[in-house]
């Protein structure tokens, strides 16, 4: 679906950088779900993230899983539903149909046309994704570059996960180099190794999740086993790369001293690792699960309070790594 | 806080606001004597102040340093029946309005009947200027397109320099003196105007030091009772301080605060000067006290730190005089603007200014927590980043302040304005963001200008809808306009009607403060007053600039916005359909009110569409207005500011393209329209920045934050480069408000356990509990800037 017609083969030789290429790569297209300003959680200074929309994992504990889906789906936050029924009477698909006094959207048959939402007085219907240009991604990113010279800050490719449109995140961090902002790519690490091996020289930094060292629990909590993610961030590191190592900690699943000394212990090993941060689990996912049609199912965590942060960190102050929670 | 300022403070915190008949009484006493029929208006304004100042009551109270109340004691607010004698009904809502109201005894309401309203009904400066108004300024005024400062207050927005800390009253004297005797009576024409000002300003200042000696005989006659030895010692010192000082110039730390105080309470006893009085830039002026105290060993920080918190009380105790109507709606709080400047650059060198004691009034002003008086810092370019981030610390309590002012910026629109570099340099924010040159000079705001309603006027050919009354000229019918440029057109020359009318009456109004009212005990204090021999009132300032203060741009941009992309690009709306659904305020136009609302640009969001609309709707204000002279030699310049009044302007102006339902706000400031900014914190930034700043004497943009978005030390350090950048591109002026939405409908839920939350209103804090329903819910729905 995205970046097909892209000029990644022609720019696969790194930074040299074609001429013709150049006028292709900002209209390499990609899916997005999100640009948020002033991200000041995302890596250095005051930075824009860019939030891919399509993941390979799908965690239990998401707090993004509106990222999941590799293609725009529509979504409802029933709180601002007015119940006026005009969603259902102007769908050309029939997609919308009112059930128990409120509306009821049929993901196949939508197409996410967008009416709906045009027409929402409560603002509670959106179309999440959509197809956007480098360059478009660009002029959003580029606002803000008084910001990130004054912090020391840039733009971070999140998601959803950004490995999984090589060719978009690849133009994009090339358009950054070329404006010099800092980048920083925020990924499950969840790709085939080709896609790293094109990707890495590119970023300035890699904020890599690191979720569980345990492949089981891995596999049975995201859906994925661990292999590839550890060996992929085993290879960053050897490329010399800057590298956050980023844990979500979820009570219950990863927080246990066994799996805290597994992590911490992987993290030290990598050269290029400056810092773990620690995020604690929030259940936003679970509110915004139930906005999507799609019929998401997240667990219901404990969200982990201050003193338990702490006590985290202090398990991870162990391996001469900084660490900071929250990230 | 020690237990001294604890108590101190929870007085202060504690006493409800009461109306005070004193001033009143005594005003009345001296003005029904035959002394006013034997002098010139200035020299019996002198004399009244004296009469004040020789017979007002001397209060004490336990435990304090610095002493001085301007009524009574903490609390009592004293009225100005000269300028505005509040009649029995003003009385009774006083007293029983849930906001801001001031307690009136059976007492109060018995000698205004007898005494007060009898003698000053006719009278008074307020009658005089309603009666000097011409029926189209009237029905203006009516109409809700401006307000007028000086229908209940004099003009003040002074700010003081470091003079009196180099000078007492008797240096002052002593030029007076020989100012008067160099008087050319040959060839001066105003040779006995001058004369007159001069003797006027001698009896101020005597009048100020018999105040000073009337306290400090008090305190000795409190010391010769007092049987605990240690409050006996202090109250001797402060016997010889009050002895001292204003008389003479303060020697040390604390002489220099009190001979502050006691000058501000003379501005303040003289008349009801808007944003009463202010000392400026506080760590400047007493730097040189305190590295000497410490040099000396008479001083530590402990004890300046406990002096300033003692000064501090002192503002806390003064609420804003009472006001009412309008006055009351533009401007509903208790807070007298009193704003403590620390930072910047030095005046002379240009060199960074941050000293100790400017970290010192930060700790102080985290740990007072209290309304008044309210602070800003100036931040330079020279400035440390650990200043700002230590402001940001105090800033994240949530307290609504420090409030943080471009120096860079404000040093540009002083030369803009004509003034050298160094008295450029001297100045800053006055009391809200307006900038004034320290101690010389007159900076008027007279009244708010409405520009929603003015739009709204464009939008109805100058009848206004809801009186059906031609206010403004005729513009033509809209449904007639064929492009943008014709809509802009109609609205500029409303605005230029309006700005016309409102100056006609300003000429007026400035001459009977001139006339009528004149402020001799000002003039002694602010140069060039008496360089000139002229009053404050009557062009005596070195620089006398004048405001007519401009508000709602995100609601005139929005609305300008949605005509231009509706009607004329997208033409997808007709301006009949339009003002049929404005009419009917979205009744039956939901669809197309959400079109309004939902997809058309809005400022705020940093989009060139709207943006450049609201450049262009200050242009042509500042076409207008800047620049236009007044009737004291100064000039009239531009600022951007609300206080409260978005929600009396709101309130008068019917639903509007932007989508905004008939009577709610209208936006504050230079801030987006409530809700209307979906982008974050720098895209407001860079939208308000839009606007050039340096053309202005001012801009206020407030907000709020969430306090999750500010937590850790790497949030302090992000949120500080927020602001260098928003400085970088020449912003004037930031405020923040640090609270979550839910605190705030918890505390509107339960207000008696929610005393203490203080919220940033407008260009001041204020409690929360304290402000009207509709400002807290306004405040509430503004745009939380999360980020997570």
């Amino acid at each position: 679906m995205s970046g097909k017609t892209s000029g990644i083969n022609a720019n696969k030789s790194g930074t040299c950088h074609a001429s013709g290429t150049e006028a292709a790569e900002p209209d390499t297209t990609g899916l997005i779900f999100d640009i948020k300003r002033y991200a000041i959680h995302d890596g250095p200074g005051i930075r824009t993230t860019v939030f891919f929309k399509g993941c390979p994992l799908q965690c239990k504990w998401c707090h993004n899983p509106e990222s999941w889906k590799f293609a725009p789906e529509p979504a409802l936050r029933l709180a601002r539903c007015l119940r006026c029924g005009q969603c259902a009477s102007v769908c050309m698909q029939n997609a919308v149909s009112f059930t128990e006094d409120f509306p009821l959207t049929k993901p196949d048959k939508c197409t996410c046309c967008g009416q709906c939402v045009e027409l929402c007085q409560g603002g509670a219907r959106e179309i999440v994704g959509r197809q956007m240009t480098v360059a478009e991604v660009m002029e959003e990113v580029e606002k803000d570059i008084i910001f990130y010279d004054e912090s020391g800050g840039g733009v971070t490719f999140s998601g959803g996960e950004p490995l999984l449109q090589p060719e978009f995140l690849l133009a994009g961090l090339n358009q950054c180099r070329k404006k010099q902002i800092h980048t920083a790519v925020d990924t499950s690490c969840h790709a085939q190794p080709n896609v790293l091996e094109k990707i890495g020289p590119k970023a300035d930094l890699f904020l890599c999740d690191l979720k569980h060292m345990n492949n089981d629990m891995h596999l049975r909590y995201t859906g994925v086993e661990n292999t590839l993610i550890l060996e992929n961030i085993q290879y960053l590191s050897r490329a010399g790369k800057q590298i956050v190592i980023r844990i979500p900690i979820v009570p219950g699943f990863n927080d246990d001293p066994d799996n805290v000394d597994a992590c911490g212990r992987f993290a030290a090993s990598l050269p290029g690792v400056t810092r773990i941060d620690i995020l604690p689990y929030n259940c936003g996912g679970n509110e915004k699960a139930a906005r999507l049609a799609t019929g998401i199912n997240l667990m219901a965590a404990e969200m982990p309070d201050d003193e338990h942060m702490a006590s985290i960190a202090e398990l991870f102050n162990n391996y001469g790594l900084e660490i900071k929670a929250g990230g | 806080m020690n237990q001294r300022i604890d108590r101190l403070r929870r007085q202060s915190v504690e006493t409800r606001p009461y109306i005070s008949t004193e001033r009143a009484e005594l005003t009345t006493d001296f003005y029904e004597s035959d002394i006013p029929l034997r002098h010139s208006v200035v020299v019996t304004r002198a004399l009244a102040f004296k009469h004040l100042m020789e017979n007002k009551t001397v209060c004490i109270n336990e435990g304090e340093w610095i002493v001085g109340e301007r009524g009574e004691g903490p609390k009592a607010t004293p009225t100005y029946p000269e300028l505005c004698c509040h009649d029995m009904e003003d009385l009774q809502i006083l007293n029983s309005r849930k906001k801001t109201s001031f307690v009136v005894s059976d007492q109060v309401k018995k000698t205004y009947e007898e005494r007060i309203i009898p003698f000053w009904s006719g009278k008074t400066l307020r009658e005089k200027l309603f009666a000097a108004m011409s029926p189209q300024w009237h029905m203006a005024f009516k109409a809700g397109v401006f307000t007028e400062f000086m229908e209940q207050r004099a003009p003040g927005h002074a700010i003081l320099d470091d003079k009196i800390y180099k000078k007492g009253m008797l240096d002052f004297k002593s030029r007076i003196a020989d100012r008067r005797r160099q008087i050319d009576y040959l060839n001066d024409l105003r040779a006995y105007e001058k004369d007159q000002q001069y003797q006027a300003m001698e009896i101020c200042a005597d009048a100020l030091i018999i105040f000073a000696s009337r306290y400090a005989e008090k305190a000795a006659e409190l010391a010769r009772k007092q049987t605990n030895a240690g409050r006996r010692k202090e109250l001797e010192k402060i016997a010889e301080v009050c002895s001292r000082v204003p008389a003479n110039a303060p020697r040390d730390f604390h002489e220099a605060l009190q001979a502050y105080w006691f000058v501000h309470l003379a501005v303040i006893t003289e008349l009801n000067t808007w944003d009463s009085f202010n000392p400026g830039r506080l760590d400047q002026h007493l730097w040189p006290f305190y590295r000497k105290g410490l040099e000396d060993k008479t001083l530590t920080p402990q004890i300046a730190k406990e002096l300033l918190e003692c000064f501090w009380i002192k503002f806390n105790n003064q609420p804003a005089p009472p006001k009412v109507g309008v006055t009351e709606e533009q401007s509903g709080t208790y807070t007298d603007f009193a704003l403590i400047n620390i930072g910047g650059i030095t005046p002379g060198e240009g060199a960074d200014a941050v000293n100790e004691l400017s970290y010192m009034i930060l700790d102080v002003v985290e740990e007072m927590r209290l309304t008044q008086p309210s602070s800003c810092i100036q931040i330079s370019k020279k400035n440390p980043d650990r200043f700002l981030k230590r402001a940001c610390q105090v800033i994240r309590t949530g307290i609504g302040q420090p409030s943080v002012f471009n120096t860079d910026v404000i040093i540009k629109e002083m030369l803009h304005d004509g003034k050298t570099m160094i008295d450029a340099r001297t100045g800053g924010p006055s009391g809200c963001v307006t900038i004034s040159s320290f101690g010389k000079e007159s900076c008027t705001l007279t009244g708010y200008i409405n520009w929603p309603k003015i739009f709204e006027l464009a939008c109805n050919d100058g009848v206004d809808p809801s009186t059906g009354l031609q206010t403004g000229p005729k513009t033509g019918d809209p449904r007639t306009f064929t492009c943008y440029q014709d809509l802009l057109g109609a609205y500029s020359k409303q605005l230029e009607y309006f700005v016309d009318l409102k100056i006609k009456g300003n000429n007026v109004i400035e001459r009977l403060f001139a006339n009528h009212m004149p402020a001799p005990f000002m003039s002694l204090v602010m140069n060039d007053c008496i360089e000139r021999g002229l009053d404050y009132h009557n062009g005596g300032a070195r620089y006398n600039t004048t405001y007519i203060q401009g508000v709602g741009i995100g609601t005139l941009t929005d609305s300008l916005a949605a005509v231009k992309y509706h009607i004329f690009d997208e033409k997808n709306i007709t301006m009949g359909e339009l003002l049929a659904a404005t009419t009917a305020d979205f009744k039956g136009y939901e669809q197309l009110q959400n079109k309004l609302i939902r997809h058309t640009p809005k400022y705020g969001n940093d989009e060139d569409y709207a943006d450049s609309i609201t450049e262009e709707v200050f242009d042509v204000y500042y076409n207008l207005l800047n620049g236009r002279p007044n009737t004291k030699g100064g000039k009239y310049r531009v600022n951007l500011l609300p206080t409260t009044v978005h929600i009396y302007f709101g309130s008068v102006v019917g639903a509007l393209p932007n989508g905004r339902n008939a009577s709610l706000p209208v936006s504050e400031g230079i801030s987006p329209s409530q809700g209307r900014d979906t982008k974050g914190p720098t895209a407001v930034v860079k939208s308000a920045a839009r606007i050039d700043h340096a053309r202005t004497g001012g801009t206020l943009l407030n907000m709020k934050f969430n306090p999750q978005v500010l937590a850790g030390d790497e949030s302090i350090e992000k949120l500080a480069h927020l602001i260098r950048a928003y400085f970088k591109l020449d912003g004037h002026h930031i405020q923040f408000n640090v609270i979550t939405a839910e605190s705030l409908r918890r505390a509107q839920e339960k207000p008696e356990q929610n005393r203490e939350l203080i919220v940033r209103v407008a260009g001041y804090s204020d409690y929360f509990i304290d402000i009207g329903r509709e400002l807290q819910d306004e405040i509430i729905s503004r745009t939380e800037q999360q980020s997570f």
